[in-house]
């Protein structure tokens, strides 16, 4: 983001603004970029406008990411977890000055929202090793037999993250995903992209294996279709889509059963999360075994 | 290998109390259907059971106003603690009417009387006395301490487990609060509307529960209320096919939906299994209600050292087994549920042997009338055969050999589908690191196809979303 300086003497250095596939920062496949404007119209930055080739690369780096990531220890995740809020929070004021540019907030308010970003990897940190605990457990059949059910990751989940809330927005809908040990495809706020390309500068020096997360800037209309039909997605959260468009994007996840998150009433983003997303994207899997000598 | 001789045991066919026909349930009365007045077949015999008057669309329309009304009145406002009474009866009342309804299902659906009975019943009546117990508990269920039911729960079951499946819908729906239109299949509507009898005369009130007996078109219809918010939920099990239709349908819409569609388990049996029990869960994973079950393990996968082995003792097996008369006790297989179904498995079975696969088929006399399929099964099967790829829905077993662990888990995975498999070992290291890796909502490690209340069961992939049973099926039927 272009900081506007007061002081004349050093030109400051400028940032390219890019896509982060497979834990490398390209350009779009296309050469495109858009133009990203602050809430008052003014240019902050061309971004990478990504196409339908960059979008099948990320679901092709967030696949051979998903076995690595889905059967590390809930510790390990829970570690790498913790290890973003540490880079985020050592980075608060960049992005509150980032989030003030994209979301119009006063400098106080904008390091409020980074804060609830920071503090939100911490709670969904926390998690991983304790849901299945919480949402698994031993089902007492009328036999003789071991029976446990267990929470696990439904494998490549495609987010198109809320189009209003540029950090604080994407990272509660993308930690849950994580921390059930899903692996990502991110489509980012489309008008209030910088934070998120700066987010995934985060997660490139946060220790999370490259490919689990994957994060495109460009124009929800194009690419969100090819998310949904996408037939190596397993799930798909519809938070960032407006509601009109929603539609067409739940009759193209039906090619593959795609299990289709669409968000309820707005209850705004500062609102204690809960558990419930926490489950969006996760399968229950049972297990029988005889008793016996 | 001398079978022994077995002198017929056929059940009683009067124990059914058969009418000449039978009504739609709709607000608490039976009346008839708006729709075509069919004979239900037993596909044992190609004779008629009894008529059924199959439900129109106003009867749909009926139904749900009726449910809406129990949703919003008596129903909705009853406490968790005498809805739960409702299902305890319910529960009672179909052990009460075990045998008769275990000759209702033989009759009307081929299966044999000996699983009907000692299977299909038992679990059907268990279902409603484990959710009967959770309708005064839901705040303890893990879905918030105040849980809501979602309103009417539209419901759309297959021809394979008539009454169990109907259980699997009404109960948990009921005990959550919520008010039902079912569709049973219209090659199986009888067990379906005994249980409303039984719900009718356990005086739950009018429009909680409704039954329609009907074809695809009512099916349809339910899921159209839905799409239009008159229905707040469809669960439906089927087909794939059908299901990816009314994911479809529902898209934009409120409505709540789970799917519990097809399959193609792959049973994993390693060289250190005890081969014995091994083919015992082999055949009960394919054999097994003629293999019309959707998590059938229809994809063996033996380990290339014991592949022959195994493969000459499941022959073996296969030929003891008595493929015939649905009410007698001694059999093992029985019919197949309609010509439809007989035509689909002897098309893809066609199309093994014409891609190269071998067939080989139990030696046994089949009878000369009803719709039958001896038990068969294929080696020389690659993976691209549509024999392992497509679900039959039939007695027929696609052998596929691995030799690693990896190998197994790859080919066992390489499908759309993800309802359930089965692992063969004793070494419970591998066990445990096979249950892992397994994409399946179900895995039964030395045993296959076992069900109970208290266990969730449903699919990842394309077997669809949603569990069934236990704490978990519960909130298929909350909002939340």
């Amino acid at each position: 983001m272009p900081t506007k300086t007061k002081s004349p003497e050093r030109l400051r250095v400028r940032k390219t603004y890019k896509l982060y596939i497979g834990g490398a920062y390209p350009r779009s496949e296309s050469g495109r970029t858009y133009p990203v404007t602050d809430s008052h119209g003014e240019l902050l930055a061309h971004a990478a406008q990504a196409s339908r080739k960059d979008l099948r690369d990320a679901v092709r780096s967030a696949r051979g990411a998903v076995t690595g990531w889905s059967r590390a220890t809930g510790y390990n995740r829970g570690q790498v977890l913790y290890r973003i809020a540490e880079m985020l929070d050592g980075r608060r004021e960049q992005f509150a000055a980032e989030v003030a540019a994209a979301e119009g907030l006063a400098p106080a308010a904008a390091l409020a929202n980074v804060d609830a970003a920071i503090d939100r990897w911490v709670y969904y940190a926390g998690w991983t090793d304790k849901y299945a605990q919480v949402a698994g457990g031993t089902n007492p059949v009328a036999g003789p037999y071991f029976n446990f059910s267990l929470p696990e990751p439904v494998g490549v989940v495609g987010v198109v993250a809320p189009q209003d809330s540029a950090l604080l927005g994407l990272v509660s809908v993308l930690a849950p995903v994580l921390a059930t040990g899903n692996t990502a495809v991110v489509l980012s706020s489309e008008r209030r992209a910088l934070p998120a390309v700066s987010f995934a500068e985060v997660l490139g020096t946060s220790d999370l294996p490259a490919g689990v997360v994957n994060l495109l800037t460009g124009f929800t209309a194009e690419l969100a279709p090819w998310l949904a039909s996408h037939r190596d997605v397993n799930a798909l959260d519809l938070t960032g889509v407006e509601p009109a468009a929603r539609r067409d994007l739940q009759i193209a996840a039906a090619e593959n059963v795609k299990r289709v998150h669409i968000p309820a009433a707005d209850t705004g983003w500062d609102a204690d999360p809960g558990i419930a997303r926490l489950g969006l994207f996760t399968e229950t899997k049972t297990v029988w075994h005889p008793i016996g000598v | 290998m001398a079978k022994f001789p077995y002198a017929p045991a056929p059940e009683s066919r009067d124990v059914a109390r058969l009418k000449p026909s039978y009504q739609p349930y709709i607000n608490g009365e039976f009346r008839d259907g708006t729709g075509e007045a069919v004979k239900t077949i037993n596909p044992a015999d190609e004779t008629p059971l009894a008529e059924v008057s199959e439900a129109g669309e106003k009867d749909v329309d009926d139904a749900v106003a009726a449910a809406r009304k129990a949703a919003d009145g008596s129903w909705g406002r009853l406490s968790g603690t005498e809805r739960g009474k409702y299902l305890f009866r319910i529960a009672r009342a179909i052990a009460e009417r075990a045998r008769e309804l275990a000759v209702v299902e033989t009759l009307d659906n081929g299966k044999p009387i000996k699983e009907s009975r000692d299977v299909d019943i038992p679990l059907a009546s268990a279902h409603f006395f484990y959710y009967a117990g959770w309708a005064d508990k839901l705040g303890y269920a893990g879905f918030g301490p105040s849980p809501r039911p979602l309103g009417i729960a539209g419901q759309i079951i297959p021809w394979n487990f008539p009454l169990l499946m109907a259980a699997w819908k009404i109960a948990p729906a009921l005990a959550t609060g919520n008010t039902v239109v079912l569709k049973p299949a219209e090659t199986t509507p009888l067990s379906a509307l005994v249980l409303a009898e039984i719900i009718a005369e356990a005086d739950l009130p009018p429009g909680v529960v409704n039954i329609l007996p009907g074809g695809p078109s009512i099916g349809a219809a339910i899921v159209d209320r839905a799409a239009d918010g008159a229905i707040d939920k469809i669960a439906f099990t089927g087909s794939t096919e059908v299901g990816k239709i009314i994911q479809r349908s529902l898209a934009g819409t409120p409505a709540r939906l789970s799917l519990e569609l097809g399959g193609k388990a792959a049973n994993i049996v390693f060289d250190d299994a005890p081969l014995d029990q091994a083919v015992e869960g082999i055949v009960n994973g394919i054999y097994f209600n003629q293999g019309q079950v959707c998590c059938a393990g229809s994809r063996l996968l033996v380990q290339e050292s014991v592949a022959d082995e195994l493969i000459v003792s499941l022959k073996r097996r296969l030929s003891t087994l008595r493929v015939g008369d649905p009410m007698d006790k001694n059999t093992d297989v029985g019919a197949i549920n309609s010509a439809a179904q007989l035509a689909k498995i002897n098309e893809l079975s066609d199309s093994g042997e014409a891609e190269g696969a071998t067939r080989w088929s139990a030696e046994c006399t089949l009878p000369e009338r009803g719709y039958f399929f001896p038990p068969t099964l294929f080696t020389d099967v690659s993976q691209s055969h549509r024999i392992a790829r497509e679900e039959i829905f039939g007695p027929v077993l696609s052998v596929l050999t691995f030799r690693t662990p990896d190998e197994a888990i790859d080919k066992a995975n390489n499908t759309p589908y993800g309802l359930s498999a089965g692992v063969w070992t004793e070494k419970g290291s591998r066990i445990l690191s096979m249950a892992n890796q397994l994409r399946a909502g179900v895995v039964w490690a030395n045993t296959f196809n076992r069900f109970d209340p208290t266990s969730p069961f449903g699919g990842y992939k394309e077997s669809g979303f949603g569990r069934e049973g236990g704490r978990h099926g519960l909130e298929a039927y909350l909002a939340h």
